[in-house]
């Protein structure tokens, strides 16, 4: 079911395809081998990415690699309930990274479902036959619209994002106006959303 | 969910929602207008992904982040946010409370409130409003950004008709709600800062 795939070469092939790209692939050998190999590969190619994440938001080193670990071995026992139908695996395991984030270092509770629980019952449960290449395919399409942005839009995205900042907060660290970050975030979107669309 | 929803958040509100960077209140809100809204879980899903690409093109740090020396057993599959007994309405499986379990406090003829308790530090306020039918909120102002939505009935205000599942996204506007006249509403509603009342 899990088959390797090629992408198929599109006018949006991103210039190099990061870890997270091979995420459906490295994800579909942990829900099925389970081997020790494919446990020490998912930390090493994600460990240190969601161990920044965390320090950008202000977490010590040490606090920063427990919620590293912590992410890390969610994605590794939740793997088996995981399906491509459910959305991307990158989605997933920022989901589950941005989720230990509000509720350990702000100290909030998390109103953000993950993907795969939203997904229950609600979307369409019928896989497309080879959901590891078209999730592949979309998250392609995402990088290669990112890498396209204008700066100052992803700039923006990116303090929103990476940073966890709040629209006001965005507009005091770069002196704008809150209604241009706010007009930024929904033109990156639009690209995005684009980019995808021909893909829905 | 099978009314069409006409009345959604700001995009960039829902991209702030996806970041995980909206107050928590604000976050609280969007969620419930998610769990009622097939357009905007698909949107979400989207920024999620935005999300997750734009944290793995961010420069790779160097060092190794130590994996446990055997993979825990995985036998014990965990559970899911489904199965702690709130089903897909994220109020009642954060804090165990249906609509018809709320202690309503009078605000004034026909107006109730109740107040949700956030997080320690968190900034903002969170409360359910019901309106007797045909009845209407004093006029009022906000000092930030708010975020109301419909769960059972409608009201209507100069903006528009808002009905269940619909998010009205208000900043710093005066505006003067009234209940649907035959059935009063129900909203859940998220203020980032307190309330200017006039007079």
């Amino acid at each position: 079911m899990l088959r390797p795939s090629i992408d198929s070469p599109t006018a949006y092939a991103p210039r190099s395809v990061s870890a997270w790209g091979r995420m459906p692939d490295l994800l579909s050998r942990i829900a099925t081998e389970r081997s020790d190999g494919a446990f020490r590969r998912l930390f090493e190619e994600f460990g240190p990415q969601i161990r920044h994440y965390m320090m950008r938001h202000g977490a010590d080193a040490a606090t920063a690699e427990e919620l590293a670990q912590e992410t890390l071995l969610a994605v590794w026992r939740k793997a088996a309930q995981y399906s491509a139908a459910k959305g991307t695996p990158a989605t997933w395991m920022f989901s589950i990274a941005r989720n230990l984030r509000i509720d350990r270092l702000r100290r909030e509770v998390c109103w953000q479902e993950l993907s795969d629980d939203v997904a229950e019952g609600t979307a369409s449960e019928d896989a497309p036959p080879d959901a590891t290449a078209s999730e592949r395919q979309r998250q392609a399409r995402v990088q290669a619209a990112l890498t396209a942005l204008p700066d100052d839009q992803r700039n923006v995205v990116a303090l929103a994002f990476i940073e966890g900042l709040p629209h006001h907060a965005i507009a005091e660290r770069l002196s704008l106006p809150l209604g241009t970050v706010k007009s930024r975030l929904r033109l990156a979107y639009q690209k995005v959303r684009a980019a995808l669309e021909d893909l829905k | 969910m099978n009314a069409t929803i006409r009345h959604h958040p700001d995009t960039s509100t829902l991209m702030s929602f996806a970041a995980g960077a909206l107050a928590e209140p604000l976050a609280a809100a969007c969620s419930v207008h998610v769990s009622m809204c097939a357009q905007c879980r698909d949107e979400l899903r989207d920024m999620e992904l935005l999300g997750a690409t734009l944290l793995g093109t961010e420069p790779t740090p160097g060092g190794r982040v130590a994996a446990p020396a055997r993979p825990p057993d995985a036998t014990l599959a965990e559970r899911t946010s489904n199965e702690r007994g709130g089903g897909s309405d994220p109020i009642a499986s954060k804090y165990g409370l249906a609509l018809d379990q709320i202690p309503w406090k009078r605000l004034a003829p026909g107006v109730w409130q109740h107040h949700l308790e956030l997080s320690p530090g968190a900034q903002g306020e969170l409360y359910f409003i019901k309106l007797a039918p045909g009845c209407r909120l004093p006029l009022h102002g906000h000092t930030g950004a708010e975020l109301t939505v419909v769960l059972t009935g409608a009201f209507t205000d100069a903006s528009g008709e808002f009905r269940r599942g619909d998010m009205q996204e208000i900043d710093k506007i005066e505006h003067q709600p009234v209940g649907d006249r035959e059935e009063g509403c129900v909203c859940l509603v998220a203020a980032e800062g307190p309330y200017l009342l006039k007079g």
